[in-house]
């Protein structure tokens, strides 16, 4: 027998993945199918998309660099968490690395600031973040890793596409 | 110079070809994938940088007609070509980008440094 408890959606899920850049696209794409049954528009699904997509990359080659690489124990796989709460209508999203943490976070979330322009970053990771989700709080400890929660409120945007 | 741009001619054949890179007189056509992040980021850059060198284009056209999606990944790309072939007077243009991907290259302002036409 159906109930009618679903007024309030609640869900939860949770991933681990190598710290490969082809799980870029398996992150988002994850994150994307999960939100589905807040039936979110296209516009939002990209926003989620891009933001996640921002935070996992920052994971894979900022958390775990070459010199992160060098000087760990063998042992230890890079892998990076990505945890996804739905609440009501709320998404947040946390992406958490082991890795080699943040020295300076204000600096880091300059936009245009990259430690990495050698390999053509832009330097806009977390300013998009900030750009396409409601809520951004980064945490890290040099050594430890950095967590990354993202949180977006869906349904505030309309169906259809603004004219141009 | 000039002696090792005729033999990079020569030796074009010899490299690995790919469809989606394209040279029209002085520039270079790149045709940007359905989805364009960190993953393929790194491939393009490199391919069009290797093209850059051995046909000395001016010129770079980024085509997204097939993107559908895009992170700063992309935007590395672009200001990173723009680097390269500015400091010989060239252009980067944007072509076909639906209305997310100018969106997002808005946000850069990179209207302000690329061509952006449909």
């Amino acid at each position: 027998m159906e109930t009618r408890n679903d007024t309030v959606l609640k869900n939860e899920m949770e991933i681990t993945f190598d710290a490969i850049s082809v799980n870029e696209a398996f992150a988002r794409v994850a994150v994307a199918a999960f939100v589905t049954p807040l039936n979110p528009t296209m516009e939002e699904i990209s926003d989620i998309k891009t933001a996640v997509s921002e935070a996992v990359t920052n994971a894979i080659i900022h958390g775990y660099d070459v010199e992160y690489d060098r000087g760990r124990r063998r042992e230890e796989k890079n892998q990076v968490y990505l945890h996804c709460t739905i609440e009501d209508d709320v998404l947040e999203v946390e992406v958490k690395d082991t890795g080699k943490g943040i020295e300076n976070i204000e600096q880091a979330m300059e936009p245009l600031y990259t430690t990495k322009p050698e390999l053509d970053r832009s330097g806009m990771g977390f300013a998009f973040m900030e750009a396409f989700m409601d809520d951004l709080e980064v945490e890290s400890a040099p050594g430890w890793g950095t967590v990354v929660v993202m949180k977006k409120k869906l349904g505030t945007t309309s169906w259809l596409e603004p004219e141009e | 110079m000039f002696v090792l741009f005729f033999y990079n001619k020569l030796t074009f054949g010899g490299m690995d070809m790919d469809e989606n890179f394209k040279v029209i007189e002085n520039y270079l056509m790149v045709r940007m994938p359905e989805e364009v992040d960190h993953h393929k980021s790194v491939y393009i850059s490199k391919t069009a940088d290797d093209y850059i060198m051995r046909e000395g284009v001016g010129n770079v056209v980024f085509d997204f007609e097939d993107t559908r999606f895009m992170d700063s990944s992309g935007i590395g790309i672009i200001i990173g070509r723009y680097k390269k072939i500015s400091y010989f007077g060239g252009k980067v243009f944007a072509v076909n980008a639906d209305t997310r991907i100018k969106r997002t290259l808005m946000i850069c302002g990179l209207h302000k440094v690329i061509e952006i036409m449909e």
